[in-house]
């Protein structure tokens, strides 16, 4: 599986996690611009979703395809819960929970290439 | 503000994003485990879905208003402590009992530690969030 995608969605990822955590700081609820942003990673995720699916013809015998797939709807849920959740919350937590969201996005992308790679 | 709706506010809402991560994760582990693998390795895979349970439940117990929910909360972070306490000892003095991991297996390293800690931050939140008087 090329590799680029994912790299550049977690680099984004990695970005809005910093993001958030700079409002966090600066006691800033999650705005429409933290929530613009993650919309984005949301576009990225889906993309990442259309290119999984699209490559699974190709997966090894020993690819775990079901639990793969799985994992990529959990990618693209992950976004738009989550802007969900932080709107709901008018203080800086709310963008505590983008936080978490950014730095959970890369830990499922490389959860992702393990099982593309054979592994559980 | 009542008990009920503080409990999901604030850093509440950080904390019930976590656990419902854990909840989703540890599910979903579970499932795929007891689906496709259960006569490997019983123990783990039966204790995998006994943490599965208690995460979804200290989700819910922390989400939702009420005291029913919040001892639902209270008995869920309580089981969960005990249970990384326990298995997490357990895995480290006898391995051949693990031949698979769980979340709560060496107190959850796989997992970053965070097995570990959420319990004490759930019980710490429900303290903090319980009613007064």
């Amino acid at each position: 599986m090329d590799d680029t995608l994912r790299v550049v969605l977690t680099a984004l990822s990695l970005l809005v996690a910093l993001v958030a955590l700079v409002y966090v700081v600066r006691d800033r609820s999650a705005d429409r611009f933290l929530v613009g942003l993650v919309g984005v990673l949301f576009v990225g995720t889906l993309a990442q979703l259309v290119y999984g699916v699209s490559r699974l013809p190709d997966a090894e015998h020993d690819v775990h395809k079901v639990v793969f797939v799985l994992y990529l709807l959990g990618l693209v849920a992950v976004p738009p819960l989550a802007a969900w959740w932080a709107r709901g919350e008018p203080s800086r937590a709310g963008a505590a929970v983008v936080v978490v969201a950014g730095l959970l996005v890369p830990f499922l992308l490389l959860r992702l290439d393990t099982l593309w790679s054979g592994g559980a | 503000m009542p008990e009920s709706v503080q409990r999901r506010s604030g850093w509440g809402r950080v904390l019930i994003a976590v656990y419902a991560v854990f909840a989703v994760a540890a599910t979903g582990r579970s499932s795929y485990q007891l689906i496709a693998q259960a006569s490997e390795a019983p123990f783990p895979y039966a204790l995998s879905a006994l943490a599965a349970v208690v995460y979804v439940a200290a989700t819910q117990g922390l989400a939702h208003e009420g005291d029913t929910w919040r001892n639902v909360a209270w008995a869920a972070c309580g089981t969960e402590l005990v249970g990384v306490l326990v298995v997490g000892t357990l895995s480290l003095a006898d391995r051949d009992l693990f031949p698979d991991d769980t979340v709560w297996s060496a107190y959850g390293a796989g997992y970053g530690f965070f097995p570990l800690v959420l319990p004490f931050a759930g019980l710490a939140w429900l303290w903090r969030t319980r009613a007064s008087g």
